[in-house]
């Protein structure tokens, strides 16, 4: 593997995590428990989204055959998305989405930290700028798991369960390969694992103010290095791609 | 006689162009016109959000999604602040959702109708923006202060909103003859619906009252609407699109454009609650609501705990 061919994965692992949460966090539109959720979360997904653009901008133009934003969100199939397999799940209750964006926020909170640093200028901007945008998502998602883990009963069962449910995608965020390894030795990429120590903290930290107890590490999903995902990435593609797909080469 | 008086001082403020604020004096009957009207308009910016939120998702280009969640995040900002303009005349949001749910509050009826394509995108934000601008537009001159100041930060975004629908529907009018005919069929589907956003003729219109008087109203529905056709027209004309009425027809002497009779029927049929996606919408608002009763428990509650621990 080149160090290129690295680097397009690696923009594309970025870009589609981005995407993917960002397309879940659009379906909140009208959903919220409040009108002022509505607004929060569709400023999240206007992040998102903008980020994924940045991304997928970033890998096309590495690969040289003049492909677009558009080209790589509308083009591939499920089989070549390499979002985290965490941002693809459904958004079930508030509560659900809360925990699932406070995991991946502190995530890319983490990662972006580091990867300012990036030798590569491209992804040293784009964490610069995009871990604005993700501290203010991760105060978001941990002000609302904080507010839910220490409000009602219900509330509090709601959000251990849904910690308890999602915690075995946590593993997957942190997995690495050969294409990491290339771009580490460069001081291009960022080891997962010191990214993980970081997570970690954040993680114990709110969970402690939110009352909830951490699940044990047991079995842990995996798939996006080799972009395999579950069953609902389908969908969200299916749904996304649709005009794109009906009408080839159209201008929107 | 104290609200003879009352009401006269009142008059002559509104006579003078100067402003009612949420403390002055008003008489009921202002206060009662203002809450529908301003919480009527709150409700059509959330609801709005629902027939435009059911193509964030199919968005054919990344950029098209940016600006229609962008476009989609205003709307629920204006609802935020209308209902913050409508509690200052003394009845809380809770209440204005209430009415909403149970039907005894209303909302545009434009809403009713589904967006089936994604040119609906384009002629939602051309037509039916376009047709709320021209009615705010006048608003900003209404004689209650937070609603006119709602106003004039409202009119600067919607008048974006206008320009990015028409900017869709310009690239599909130009594109394939698929794309063409989507917008042709949107443009169809909500032509008249969209002139009808601007209620009954004036000698039908029931909730007129001493409005104008009042000033809460500045322009009569009738001159909104012809202002609006007048410079829809051209802007159809320019992206090659037809307007589906066959009695529509520049007039010399009005020096405006002559068109053909609403169907009234469909109009009250569907303010009554059989449009389209009346039932629908309403249930939408509903159960995210319900939907949404533990998490705001759970915020009182913590709320409520975190006040304890200060005192």
């Amino acid at each position: 593997m080149t160090t290129n061919e690295a680097l397009i994965n690696y923009s594309l692992r970025l870009g589609d995590s981005s995407l993917i949460l960002g397309q879940r966090m659009a379906e909140w539109c009208s959903n919220g428990p409040i009108l002022e959720e509505d607004i929060a979360m569709t400023n999240l997904s206007l992040d998102l989204i903008g980020q994924a653009r940045m991304m997928l901008t970033y890998a096309g133009k590495l690969e040289g055959n003049g492909k677009s934003e558009d080209d790589l969100a509308y083009g591939r199939e499920e089989r070549e998305f390499y979002n985290t397999l965490l941002s693809e799940r459904p958004n079930g209750h508030f509560g659900e989405t809360v925990v699932r964006n406070f995991l991946h926020d502190a995530f890319f909170y983490h990662l972006y930290d580091s990867l300012k640093n990036s030798k590569d200028e491209m992804f040293a901007a784009h964490a610069a700028k995009s871990i604005k945008e993700v501290s203010y998502h991760l105060r978001h998602s941990s002000e609302w798991l904080v507010r839910l883990g220490d409000g009602t009963e219900e509330s509090h069962t709601k959000v251990q369960e849904s910690l308890n449910d999602l915690w075995e995608y946590t593993g997957d965020l942190f997995e690495m390969n050969q294409v990491d390894e290339i771009l580490i030795k460069e001081s291009i990429a960022v080891d997962l694992n010191d990214v993980k120590k970081e997570w970690d903290k954040t993680i114990n930290a709110v969970l402690k103010r939110a009352i909830l107890n951490r699940p044990e590490d047991a079995y842990m999903h995996s798939g996006r290095l080799n972009a395999i995902h579950s069953e609902y990435l389908g969908h969200m593609i299916a749904e996304m791609q649709f005009l794109q797909r009906a009408y080839p080469n159209a201008e929107w | 006689m104290e609200d003879a008086k009352k009401l006269e001082k009142f008059q002559a403020k509104i006579d003078a162009e100067i402003k009612i604020e949420p403390k002055d004096w008003m008489p009921e009957d202002y206060r009662k016109h203002l809450q529908r009207q301003i919480s009527q308009h709150a409700h059509s910016e959330v609801i709005g959000m629902q027939p435009e939120g059911n193509w964030i998702g199919r968005a054919p280009s990344l950029r098209a999604k940016v600006v229609l969640l962008a476009k989609i995040q205003d709307e629920a900002g204006h609802g935020q602040y209308l209902y913050s303009a409508a509690e200052t005349l003394g009845k809380s949001r809770d209440e204005y959702i209430a009415d909403l749910q149970s039907g005894k509050a209303k909302y545009s009826s434009i809403f009713n109708y589904p967006t089936l394509t994604w040119a609906d995108m384009g002629a939602v934000g051309w037509l039916v923006d376009g047709a709320a601008i021209v009615n705010q537009v006048s608003l900003q001159r209404t004689s209650y202060g937070p609603y006119a100041r709602a106003m004039v930060r409202i009119c600067k975004e919607e008048s974006f909103h206008q320009r990015q629908g028409y900017e869709i529907m310009a690239t599909m009018a130009n594109g394939a003859p698929k794309q063409k005919a989507m917008a042709q069929d949107a443009l169809n589907r909500f032509w008249w619906p969209s002139i009808m956003m601007f209620g009954p003729h004036d000698a039908d219109s029931p909730n007129t009252g001493n409005a104008v008087k009042w000033k809460i109203k500045r322009e009569t529905n009738d001159d909104l609407r012809q202002k609006f056709i007048d410079k829809t027209v051209g802007q159809a004309e320019i992206i090659g699109l037809a307007i589906p009425d066959p009695d529509l027809k520049w007039n010399e002497a009005r020096g405006h454009y002559d068109f053909g009779e609403m169907d009234w029927d469909e109009f009250w049929r569907v303010v009554k609650g059989n449009g389209p996606c009346n039932k629908q919408r309403i249930r939408h608002h509903k159960k995210a609501h319900q939907e949404g009763t533990w998490v705001r428990e759970a915020a009182n509650a913590y709320a409520k705990k975190q006040k304890h621990l200060v005192a």
